[in-house]
């Protein structure tokens, strides 16, 4: 009919607009791959993530906006973690895209060297992607990274964030977030939990060595992510993007509830939402809907003791990180004013 | 135990060929499985005639309005009328409200009517079956039974006293809610699939008309056409009419009796348009006079709104005692605690130069006189789960059985009753399908439903409203009526967002392609519950396996 084409050039107005997947009612072209009938599930069934895993959710989603962006031309190292424990116990994998495993802390270097490689053989049609979870990154493998980053190599590294060592039973990292429990900072003592004013921010280190891109993104938001990891194919260089991915293992939560967690992360202002390019934030993807970090924690068993009436400090403590985080990065719609 | 030879063979900790994933089958480890349902959402659930609203605001959401339209058709033939007059239980239902406003069904309803009527769109007969049908009352349940038995093939004859079709709608609604050309081309539309409507016809006597036409079945529904009265004493100096009457007049042209100073007496619909009438006629004052207090009076909201914004006065807590020429002398009444208006003995007075009484209506009877099957209480007809009265064949409905007396109502009536005499001339039962859960708020994930403002209807000027008989509320327009058909959320029933699809952490879910839906790969599925908890509209729901 002639009417629904007419129709669809004049509303704007789409009943889910992008904040779903697809949505039958959006052109092709504002559809997320994740959408389509033919994305590469880069990231197979029969993997062996526990159930509702974030980063098996995180690692499909990125992975298979960079086949598309890249023309399907790619190439991916991983870190030792979950990601590569559950995708890959020899002999099977999960991977439906060459895939290089060596140790982990150098999948930085290693990537490195594949696209110094590909450099060589004058594949310039052949992108270069380097994987792992939160400690494999700012921990074992940051000397690494930080190399990777300064020789400006051709590599965008991807790390899945879910705030713990989890393929060897829930260690601290150094993204552990203040009060969270994990089993070497359990909720024991005056001071429960992970230490407060520990630990450090990758993507801000990231952009002091000024490469090209650098984002932050939640399994939460899929067409936030999609645009970010094909933003990224689009530059050469070291580029850096961290996924937020809850681990209902580690956290505590219920595995129906991981999108949920991730969304209350970004709402709450615990996991801001920006990109920046040569070392300038260049964007912010602004709150929604403001809650209070109470509403993030409540659902997760690690910060369960942070609702005792002797650690109430713990849960303001915890609030006040989301609020500067609010603040740096002005993530309240019209500039910082609360509906 | 013996250990499978296959796996004996490999080397230690292995289990399985090199290759993919594929092999191992991770549905093993699930306790609870997914599965998609349709749920009732609850616009669907409360709408007397039975649409299914969600399903065509679907297809209006793609522009497809003729798909729409005929998806009205499937339960309501006149949706150009409905979409003006009915009181849209369904948006009093709707889920949307707990977000912003419910979603403006009846006017995309009304936009979906007049574009069919635009269009000339029709819906043609079923193949005949060779039985004959006789309906007595041209009003919506005459009318929507006549429909829907011709398209089950029936032979349908229609008996209306009135010089026209329509009922109540014709002879009660006033044209400024109901414009006339429309309602005439919607009876049209089932005429032209060959039902006959004998107009003018008062039946008297219900078996003899059914023997001589030999009709095989009957479906009674005359109305209540009665005005009731109020114990008025009166010098008889000013004339007291009947609202049935004066709308009736009013439509027929009569001459007008609405005119000076008009008094109303009824806190019901029916008052709310008498009082406006009696304004297009150039009355020169409009009161009526209501026995219960403002927030208890039966009239909807936003009628009395519409009548006061015209010009009417009306009198809370009053009733009218007697009448001494021009001088009509009403007492005043408090709330008791029941909520019931108690005379409190104080009196007041106002002119009048004409009374009308508006306080409801009883059905006539008198058709009923050689059928003594039929089971009657208080006047009303009493009819059996298959809308049979006592009388065999013989099937009853809208204002003269027990109902909600609404237009809506009677064209949910004419709808069961055709199913039902379908099945009796067929010699078999109709069942109803079993209804599916109904959506609650709770069932929804909220949080993917874009921010929308209900699109209002424009209203025609109130200075054009009160000297003429111009619609007064206004249509949508094509971008309004997409846009209003979006803010739909589709509750329990999948309208293909690909939510599921995308945040399935095990690629467990396969995409059938445009109107196909999706479906599980049980052989993957873990039963994390993700696709449940993300699905928009409540789609989805985790049973437990047989473990
Ligand atoms: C003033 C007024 C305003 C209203 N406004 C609304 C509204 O906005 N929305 C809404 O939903 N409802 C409204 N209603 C109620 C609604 O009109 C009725 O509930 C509805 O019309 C009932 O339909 P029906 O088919 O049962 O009877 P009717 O509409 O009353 O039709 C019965 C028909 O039977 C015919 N008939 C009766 N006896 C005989 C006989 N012996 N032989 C042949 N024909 C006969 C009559 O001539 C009439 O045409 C209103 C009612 C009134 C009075
Ligand atoms: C050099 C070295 N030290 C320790 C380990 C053991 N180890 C394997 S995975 C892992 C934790 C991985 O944590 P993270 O990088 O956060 O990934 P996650 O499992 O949380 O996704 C550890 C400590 C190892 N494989 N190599
Ligand atoms: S432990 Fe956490 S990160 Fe690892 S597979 Fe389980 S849910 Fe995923
Ligand atoms: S949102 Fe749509 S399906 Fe849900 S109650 Fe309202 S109209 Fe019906
Ligand atoms: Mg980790």
């Amino acid at each position: 009919m002639t009417q629904i084409s007419e129709t669809k050039q004049k509303v704007k107005f789409y009943q889910t607009g992008t904040l779903t997947a697809g949505n039958r009612l959006l052109e092709e072209g504002h559809r997320s791959v994740q959408a389509t009938v033919d994305r590469s599930n880069s990231l197979d069934c029969g993997h062996r993530a526990c159930q509702g895993c974030g980063e098996a959710l995180g690692a499909r989603f990125a992975i298979d906006a960079a086949m598309r962006a890249t023309n399907n031309q790619l190439i991916a190292a991983n870190a030792t973690g979950c990601l590569e424990v559950f995708t890959t116990p020899y002999p099977e994998t999960a991977w439906s895209i060459p895939w290089i495993h060596s140790l982990f802390g150098n999948a930085p270097a290693v990537a490195s060297g594949i696209a110094a490689a590909m450099k060589a053989k004058g594949r310039d049609d052949v992108r270069v992607i380097a994987q792992g979870g939160d400690g494999g990154t700012t921990d074992i493998g940051f000397g690494c990274l930080s190399g990777m980053f300064d020789r400006n190599d051709d590599v965008l590294y991807i790390c899945y964030n879910n705030e713990a060592y989890m393929n060897t039973g829930v260690q601290r990292s150094s993204a552990t977030p203040g009060a969270a429990r994990t089993a070497t900072t359990m909720p024991v003592g005056p001071e429960p939990g992970n230490d407060f004013a520990t630990g450090k921010s990758v993507p801000l280190i990231a952009m002091a060595h000024q490469i090209p891109y650098v984002a932050t993104a939640s399994v939460h938001d899929l067409h936030d992510l999609e645009h970010k990891v094909s933003k990224a194919m689009s530059f050469h260089g070291a580029r850096y993007i961290e996924i937020s991915v809850p681990c209902p293992l580690g956290w505590g939560s219920k595995p129906g509830d991981t999108i949920k967690i991730a969304r209350l992360a970004v709402q709450t202002g615990m996991f801001p939402l920006f990109e920046a390019e040569n070392g300038d934030v260049t964007g912010v993807t602004k709150i929604r809907q403001h809650q209070p970090v109470g509403e993030y924690l409540k659902l997760q068993r690690r910060f369960a003791h942070v609702f005792k009436k002797e650690n109430e400090d713990q849960l303001q403590a915890l609030q006040a990180i989301a609020d500067r985080n609010i603040k740096r990065f002005n993530l309240l719609p019209s500039g910082g004013e609360e509906e | 135990m013996s250990i499978d030879p296959i796996i004996q063979s490999k080397p230690f900790a292995i289990t399985l060929d090199v290759g993919t994933s594929l092999l191992n089958k991770t549905g093993t480890w699930r306790n609870e499985r997914p599965v998609y349902l349709d749920r009732l959402p609850p616009c669907n659930h409360t709408c007397p005639a039975g649409e299914n609203i969600q399903a065509w605001l679907g297809f209006a959401e793609e522009g497809d309005y003729e798909a729409a339209w005929r998806q009205i058709m499937e339960d309501n033939p006149l949706p150009a009328t409905m979409g003006r007059v009915c009181y849209h239980t369904c948006e009093g239902a709707c889920n949307r409200a707990g977000i912003d406003e419910a979603v403006g069904i009846n006017s995309v309803e009304r936009f979906l009517g007049d574009q069919a009527l635009m269009h000339g769109w029709r819906i043609d007969a079923g193949s005949p079956t060779g039985k004959k049908v006789m309906i007595v009352g041209a009003g919506p349940a005459g009318l929507s039974a006549a429909y829907h038995l011709r398209r089950l093939g029936h032979e349908v004859t229609v008996f209306d006293a009135n010089p026209q079709a329509g009922g109540m709608i014709r002879y009660g609604i006033p044209k400024y809610r109901m414009p006339r050309e429309k309602l005439r081309a919607e009876v049209a539309r089932i005429e032209a699939m060959g039902v006959k409507i004998e107009l003018n016809t008062k039946i008297e006597d219900i078996s003899t008309t059914r023997k001589e036409g030999q009709f095989d079945a009957v479906f009674m529904c005359i109305g209540a056409q009665l005005s009731r009265s109020a114990e008025i004493e009166s010098d008889g100096k000013i004339p007291i009419h009947d609202a049935a009457v004066v709308l009736r007049d009013s439509e027929l042209d009569n001459p007008n009796q609405l005119h000076g100073h008009v008094v109303i007496y009824g806190g019901g619909n029916t008052a709310m348009d008498v009082a406006r009438t009696s304004i297009r006629m150039g009355a020169i004052s409009t009161t009526v006079v209501v026995l219960e207090a403002q927030e208890d009076m039966p009239a909807h909201s936003f009628e009395r709104d519409e009548a006061i914004e015209e010009g009417a006065t009306l009198k809370y807590l009053h009733s009218i005692k007697r009448v001494n020429g021009r001088t009509v002398t009403l007492e005043k009444m408090k709330v008791s605690e029941n909520r019931w208006p108690k005379p409190t003995g104080e009196f007041d007075s106002i002119e009048a130069d004409v009374i009308v009484q508006a306080i409801g209506q009883d059905v006539d009877t008198a058709i009923l006189q050689n059928t003594p099957a039929v089971n009657l209480k208080d006047g009303i007809t009493q009819i059996n789960e298959a809308m049979c009265t006592g009388e065999d064949g013989i099937f009853a409905g809208g204002d003269m059985v027990p109902s909600q007396r609404t237009v809506t109502s009677a064209i949910g009536h004419g709808k069961k009753a055709a199913r039902n005499i379908n099945a009796y001339l067929r010699g078999e039962e109709w069942v109803a399908p079993d209804k599916h859960e109904v959506v609650t708020p709770d069932m929804l994930n909220t949080w993917y439903y874009s921010d929308a403002p209900r699109t209002v209807r424009p209203m025609l000027d109130v200075v054009r409203r009160k000297t003429g008989f111009a619609e007064v509320v206004g249509d949508l327009d094509v971008d309004n009526a997409v846009f209003e058909a979006r803010r739909c959320m589709s509750c329990g029933n999948c309208f293909e967002c690909d939510n599921c699809y995308g945040v399935c952490p095990d690629n467990a879910i396969t995409k059938l392609g445009p109107g196909n839906r999706f479906k599980f790969k049980y052989d993957y599925c873990k039963g994390c519950s993700i696709c449940a908890t993300e699905c928009p509209c409540g789609a989805i729901k985790m049973v437990p396996e047989d473990i």
